[in-house]
């Protein structure tokens, strides 16, 4: 199983500001191992996240997001010790969700 | 006769849906509004945004992208766009140069700040577009990224 993403969530003024690092290989399909065989694409296709049960961001990525991608993104609504959860899937059909007090 | 056209279409019906599902999309489809996983096939921007149902996007000084003019690695390209059009829905990432042009599409729900940071993989020296859907349709801009190590590598 892969590892847990690092989950950053602070209230700023009347927004939640909220920075993923997510720690997976985001493989292209397109690269070659050192035989010349080429590596199977493995990327995450699709990142959600909510507050509380309410969606505040969804994102669909191909394989040219970053090797253990980072995200970044704002939203109102979100008050100090609301629930903020990040999703994703990816190629090979798992997914991983972590979820994080904002502060 | 009766009988026989069931069968005929519960087996419609299977193949239907396998081949459906095996062409990839029907079951995003049924759950999402806008489907964008063809777009991520697509080899050119025009392409791309076609699969996308965009037609011709407005260049728009209302979308702020922010990207280094020289990347020395191309595997992680920081970039960061923030549109300030009303009515902001989805900031699409594209990257002209790559195998596959399409990189990321990210929609806001009511209350989600239209801004985005993240990063890319560039394989050579190109264009990245930020697309910006909006309910009075679509605008870009674009921004000229050099890179000196490509983002293939990993």
């Amino acid at each position: 199983m892969s590892d847990p993403m690092r989950i950053r969530a602070a209230v700023k003024g009347e927004k939640v500001e909220v920075k993923i690092l997510m720690s997976h290989v985001m493989e292209t399909g397109q690269r070659k191992d050192a035989e010349g065989a080429v590596v199977p694409a493995h990327y995450i296709t699709k990142v959600t996240a909510s507050c509380n049960g309410r969606d505040v961001l969804s994102a669909d990525w191909g394989p040219s997001v970053s090797k253990n991608p980072y995200l970044s993104f704002r939203f109102k609504g979100g008050a100090k010790g609301d629930k903020l959860k990040v999703t994703w899937t990816d190629t090979a059909g798992d997914s991983r969700s972590d979820e994080v007090s904002i502060g | 006769m009766m009988l026989e056209r069931r069968r005929f279409l519960q087996r419609l019906g299977h193949t239907g849906l396998a081949a459906l599902t095996i062409a990839s999309g029907l079951l995003p489809r049924l759950v999402r509004a806008a489907d964008t996983r063809p777009a991520f096939a697509a080899e050119a921007i025009a392409d791309a945004l076609k699969a996308l149902g965009i037609a011709n996007p407005t260049k728009s000084d209302a979308i702020h992208f922010k990207a280094p003019d020289i990347a020395e690695n191309g595997a992680a390209v920081p970039v960061e766009v923030e549109s300030t059009l009303p009515g902001t829905r989805e900031i699409l990432l594209l990257v002209e140069k790559n195998p596959h042009v399409m990189s990321a599409s990210f929609s806001f729900p009511d209350g989600t700040d239209a801004y985005v940071a993240t990063r890319v993989k560039v394989a050579e020296s190109s264009l990245i577009h930020a697309v910006v859907k909006t309910d009075a349709g679509a605008f870009y801009t674009d921004r000229l990224v050099k890179v000196t190590l490509g983002g293939c590598g990993g």
